[in-house]
């Protein structure tokens, strides 16, 4: 396996104040990796910093190529599909609206309605509301919308920012549920961030811990899992 | 009431041109949540561009789409050399940007055509269209005709093709949609081409009744901005409806309300703005905007 996304020495700015102190990791194409962390240790920051969303200096090379200098636009046309913290819904077009200007960033349009019949068999809640306006889904349904939408693209990198964010668990499970049968199904590559340690520990394949913005930690997720620290501080047990 | 029906059709025709109008303004008010104040005057100069291609010989409907293609290309131009340096200044920095380009065209078309009015010819024959006993202008039912075939062409383009799917993101949700991979800077700049297209369509209709010289559009900016006001500035539907009213109510004041008569249907325009504003201030069809503060 050959790394697909390599950060190195990434730092990043909101204005004057420094977010990330040089932040070192790499991700395994077709792998799921998931950066743990509290709040504010810099997670969605580092998210932000591969779409582009924010200021940085270090580098990130994303399929061997440098995207330092690229716009936001441009990185997702290479494969990168984000679903941002608060899902970024379109909320006064349609589900299926939603579902079709998740395509604009593809470099071709051959296989979009083979993906619709993908996402809409993965979420079958979606096809039934389709010709909904999204506004009118319920919080579940919305980030149900952010994860089809991103993989609309067919992207190689999909990042996740908290799905499951004040959801109720049982419609976490399901989300987490077609993650791992995506990754199967076109061996997307998984950038998870996530807060429920436990979840994201399930579903990883990889972890960085990530410490007021810097990686103190990282492993396999069945080593961390075991880690005394990992499991007081983020498991809780 | 054949005067009345008149009066309303002819209400109509100008109703459309306040409403090709009031939809540029609130394309780019969606967008950006700038008022463009300068869009009346971007018509005009369209109107005369139309004018000096008609004088070269150019047949009317040649001169007509070429006007449109040329207005299309200078506002997506306007976007992206004017307004894109100033697009992260605050709202209040570009509204002064579009008025300053507002005196720019005005000055420019005294500059280059002089301030004489002009005639502008009409496509549609001279004589009246009579139905039974009524009479109708055939301008007014071509200018009427003319928009509504723009207005539906919008339409199917803003509601089934990608592109306008794409600018309707943009307008609604410029993070997410730079997430998707759209340019969001390219979809506001196509947002002015079409609005300046809109404009001009507004000011070749609108020349023949009124004769073309530079302040030919002042009025019926202000108009625009009744309608638009009217139909609520975030709805474009409501912008076309609040345009329709405007004229139709306009024209059966100055007919009917003694005192009003030509003179002072203006004063109703400006009257209609500063109810709306006090009873309802998004408009017919306009949603309420919350800002967190």
């Amino acid at each position: 396996m050959s790394s697909l996304l390599e950060v190195e020495g990434l730092e990043a700015y909101y204005g004057r104040v420094k977010a990330l102190h040089g932040v070192n990791f790499s991700i395994q194409e077709g792998g799921i990796t998931t950066i743990l962390g509290a709040n504010g240790a810099g997670k969605t920051t580092t998210l932000r910093a591969i779409s582009r969303m924010v200021r940085t200096a270090g580098s990130i090379r994303f399929g061997g190529s440098s995207i330092d200098a690229l716009a936001t636009e441009d990185v997702v046309r290479l494969g990168v599909a984000h679903a941002p913290e608060g899902r970024g819904t379109f909320t006064h077009l349609t589900v299926e609206e939603n579902l079709r200007i998740g395509c604009w960033g593809r470099k071709s349009n051959a296989g979009v309605e083979a993906d619709f019949k993908r996402v809409y068999g993965y979420f079958p809640v979606l096809r039934e509301r389709s010709a909904q306006t999204a506004a009118t889904l319920s919080g579940g349904e919305q980030q149900m919308l952010a994860v089809a939408r991103a993989l609309m693209l067919n992207p190689r990198l999909l990042l996740l920012d908290e799905p499951s964010l004040g959801l109720a668990p049982l419609i976490v499970k399901e989300i987490f549920r077609i993650l791992r049968a995506a990754n199967k199904d076109s061996g997307v590559s998984i950038l998870l961030v996530e807060q429920n340690a436990a979840l994201a520990l399930d579903l990883a394949d990889h972890v960085f811990l990530l410490e007021t913005g810097r990686v103190v930690m990282e492993g396999p997720s069945e080593v961390l899992r075991k880690d005394d620290s990992i499991r007081k501080s983020y498991l809780g047990y | 009431m054949d005067i009345f029906l008149q009066q309303v059709v002819s209400g109509l025709a100008s109703g459309s041109i306040y409403a090709a109008l009031a939809l540029a303004l609130v394309m780019i008010y969606e967008a950006t949540d700038v008022v463009n104040f300068a869009q009346g005057e971007m018509a005009m100069f369209a109107t005369y561009i139309c004018w000096s291609l008609l004088d070269a010989g150019m047949p009317y409907w040649g001169a007509f789409f070429a006007t449109l293609a040329i207005a299309f290309v200078g506002g997506v131009l306007i976007e992206r050399t004017i307004i894109r340096p100033v697009e992260n200044a605050p709202i209040l920095a570009i509204v002064i940007v579009t008025i300053g380009l507002l005196v720019i065209f005005n000055s420019v078309a005294n500059w280059i055509y002089t301030g004489t009015q002009k005639p502008f010819p009409s496509p549609f024959p001279k004589e009246p269209i009579k139905f039974g006993e009524i009479v109708f202008g055939a301008h007014d039912l071509g200018q009427i005709g003319v928009t509504l075939v723009v207005l539906l062409c919008i339409f199917l383009f803003f509601r089934f093709t990608p592109l306008g799917l794409a600018m309707r993101a943009a307008a609604q949700n410029p993070v997410s949609s730079r997430l998707v991979g759209i340019r969001v800077g390219w979809m506001l700049a196509l947002g002015w081409g079409l609005a300046a297209l809109f404009g001009a369509v507004a000011g070749i209709m609108v020349a023949p009744n009124l004769f073309l010289d530079p302040n030919m559009m002042l009025g019926v900016q202000i108009y625009a901005f009744a309608a638009a006001t009217l139909g609520g500035f975030t709805s474009p539907v409501g912008a076309v409806v609040g345009g329709l009213i405007v004229g139709v109510v306009e024209n059966l004041v100055g007919t009917y309300v003694g005192f009003i008569g030509t003179e002072l249907k203006f004063t109703v325009a400006l009257a209609l703005i500063i109810v709306v504003l006090v009873v309802k201030p998004s408009g017919l069809f306009g949603r309420s905007v919350v800002k967190r503060v």
